[in-house]
């Protein structure tokens, strides 16, 4: 289950133990970015001959990281607000994208067939909502067949962004969720079991009869897991792909959020995925180590002009040209590289 | 002639130098030796003394802000702001319930199949079969781990609780404690059943040995009067070698309660205590596991806290079985 993380691990020490001598960039952070990371890396690397450093140690870990300015670049899937980054006069932007969707395993459901709403998966992960044939879930599936089954809610156990982001969008939709979890890393869940990593709540769900979970989109597609649709903001009916996604972070209202402190669950939109979530980069305006700095801000910046399609290719959004533009113009002229 | 006599008379000079030179040599060694074991034994007992204030300086934001509360809060709530409210009554529960019932299973069997090993196996079958319950021993956790998530999960889920549930369901008590309500792959009694597997081969291991100290005359002189398999083990077996079996137990006991990536893999994680043991719950071990590496301030400082506790925990444990081995020996004695 840890295999992934394991392998991560070892990767990253491989790396550091192997090329630490070249002048690569360092980061660490986020576990979620971490597959685009690397993609984006290896091209970098054949196109410039700088490699990428980059532990996936979680995004707790990797802002403590750069705090402790063990790193030039930290990543988290967790905004900050403004008085954190001033704090430790740190500058924060979004570097990619991606969608959190709810997969479950009912018998005879296929992907796409059943649809919820936020509410509904707020009640379900409340424990209000406790059978696959509640009145809930039947009024927005009526032709769907849904047996008399308990539903088994699947939840992340260990701190995380995706946890953090599913339950901003619950408690976002639901007044009932915000009052009695609300959102965090690790929140204090009323029902369900909790499994380690997007990795073991997707087996879970698989191997349960009526489970329910949520996972990063990634996850979902490479397990060929059973996704439902959403119900988003504007009350239409969306599927979870790239397009929806897309939407969804075009819709999102990046210029009226200073430092980008914005988590983009339930944005406006006919075609939005309500659950898409963005991952940050935080860096020093004022580096101890101007080149290093300098050096990284090209690996962005040569990922935003060239990774996008790589990110598509493993399930990421690329961030749109708009927002680029504005990352460019704001966040990355208050660092000092010279 | 004068320099003969002077070498006759220096060689006893010369060898008592030697001597007292190897002597001296000899006496240095044994000091640097007394020294470096001495150093080695105060070393470790300065690596737990470390241990146990680091676990103190980084429990104390924790302590101060949770006090005694923190031992009887049913709550985990690491999300709420301004102060998280964390309690480790969930943990603890779950902790002690599932060493409990892991001990529940596996000391009858552990001691059963000592008793087998020593008094009823084949002789060509012992040693296999024993060597086999030794490679028990030998699984890392992670593999109990997942093993019990693929495989012993569903099982359990699928054909056992239910009709455990079902058997039970109109009994008053037992139909709480075995409550359908929350089956799934991941729970408590899975926990439990899995450390019962894990512990099993120390209890055997340890059984076997101290079986085997029993002199022979004694069980020879019981079978002679003509006791049973079951006289001789409960009267002569058993009594001669008690202090024994519960160190070994409680070795076992210990294990079960420090047990962590197995755990965290199959009890479900939830930090609630539910009457029912196929209900999921979590354990200090488990709980530290998950949280601690997206975990900060207070609620890094409440796990280091828990760890604390679970330390103390085990040392309570250890003390108790210390104890209660020197009452044995006394009354043995007496």
């Amino acid at each position: 289950m840890k295999f992934s993380t394991l392998l991560a691990a070892g990767i990253a020490l491989a790396v550091t133990a192997t090329a630490a001598f070249a002048d690569d960039i360092s980061g660490a952070g986020a576990t979620f970015p971490f597959p685009v990371y690397s993609k984006w890396a290896d091209a970098y690397k054949k196109a410039t001959g700088v490699g990428l450093n980059y532990q996936s140690i979680g995004s707790g870990a990797g802002i403590k990281q750069i705090q402790a300015k063990t790193v030039t670049f930290g990543a988290t899937d967790i905004p900050q607000k403004a008085e954190d980054l001033a704090k430790f006069g740190l500058v924060q932007w979004p570097q990619v994208m991606g969608g959190i969707v709810p997969v479950v395993n009912l018998e005879g459901i296929a992907a796409g067939d059943l649809v919820l709403d936020g509410p509904t998966l707020a009640n379900i992960y409340l424990g209000k909502v406790k059978t696959w044939d509640d009145a809930a879930i039947t009024k927005l599936n009526p032709s769907a067949k849904l047996p008399a089954l308990p539903i088994v809610v699947v939840r992340r156990s260990d701190g995380s962004g995706t946890t953090f982001n599913f339950t901003t969008y619950l408690s976002s939709v639901s007044p009932d969720f915000k009052a009695a979890v609300g959102a965090g890393q690790a929140v204090e869940w009323p029902v369900g079991v909790g499994a380690k990593g997007n990795d073991g709540v997707a087996a879970n769900v698989m191997q349960t009869k009526g489970a329910i979970g949520y996972v990063e989109y990634a996850f979902a597609k490479q397990n060929a897991m059973v996704n439902t649709d959403m119900i988003n903001s504007a009350g239409k009916r969306v599927k979870p792909k790239l397009e929806s996604f897309a939407a969804a972070a075009s819709n999102a209202d990046w210029n009226s959020a200073p430092n980008f402190n914005l988590v983009i669950v339930n944005q406006p939109g006919d075609a939005s995925w309500p659950m898409t979530n963005a991952t940050f980069i935080l860096m020093y305006s004022q580096p101890d180590d101007k080149a290093a700095a300098a050096a990284a801000l090209a690996f962005f910046d040569w990922s935003f002009t060239n990774g996008a399609k790589m990110a598509e290719e493993l399930d990421y959004i690329p961030m749109p040209v708009s927002v680029i533009a504005k990352i460019k113009s704001s966040a990355w002229t208050t660092i000092i590289t010279k | 002639m004068s320099t003969a006599d002077e070498t006759m008379q220096a060689i006893p000079h010369v060898a008592k130098q030697q001597r007292a030179r190897v002597l001296l040599g000899m006496a240095l060694g044994d000091k640097v030796f007394a020294l470096a074991t001495q150093v080695a034994a105060y070393l470790v007992l300065l690596v737990l003394a470390g241990i146990i204030l680091s676990l103190i300086v980084g429990a104390w934001p924790a302590m101060k802000a949770f006090g005694f509360e923190f031992l009887i809060t049913r709550r985990w709530a690491p999300q709420l702001e301004p102060e998280p409210v964390l309690g480790a009554l969930a943990p603890i529960y779950g902790t002690l319930v599932s060493s409990f019932i892991a001990m529940l299973i596996a000391v009858p069997f552990g001691l059963g199949i000592a008793i087998f090993l020593t008094e009823l196996c084949p002789h060509r079958l012992r040693k296999p079969v024993r060597l086999a319950i030794e490679l028990l021993a030998g699984i890392p956790s992670i593999i109990y781990g997942m093993w019990g998530f693929f495989v012993l999960g569903p099982f359990l889920a699928n054909y056992i609780e239910p009709s455990l549930v079902a058997a039970f369901a109109n009994i008053p008590v037992l139909n709480s404690i075995f409550s359908g309500e929350m089956v799934s792959n991941l729970s408590l009694f899975n926990a439990s059943l899995i450390l019962a597997i894990m512990i099993l081969p120390f209890i055997t291991a340890i059984a076997v040995d101290v079986f085997s100290t029993v002199p022979p005359v004694l069980k020879e002189a019981a079978y002679g009067i003509g006791c049973t398999t079951w006289e001789v083990v409960n009267n002569v077996v058993l009594p001669f070698t008690r202090v024994g079996v519960v160190g070994g137990v409680m070795l076992a006991l210990g294990r079960a309660l420090g047990e962590t990536m197995a755990v965290t893999f199959i009890i479900g994680n939830s930090f609630k205590i539910s009457g029912s043991i196929f209900a999921p719950s979590t354990t200090i071990s488990a709980a530290i596991a998950s949280e601690f590496a997206e975990s900060s301030g207070l609620h890094q400082s409440a796990l280091i806290l828990l760890g604390l506790l679970l330390f103390v925990l085990t040392f309570f444990v250890l003390a108790t079985a210390r104890f209660m081995l020197m009452r044995l020996e006394k009354r043995a004695g007496a």
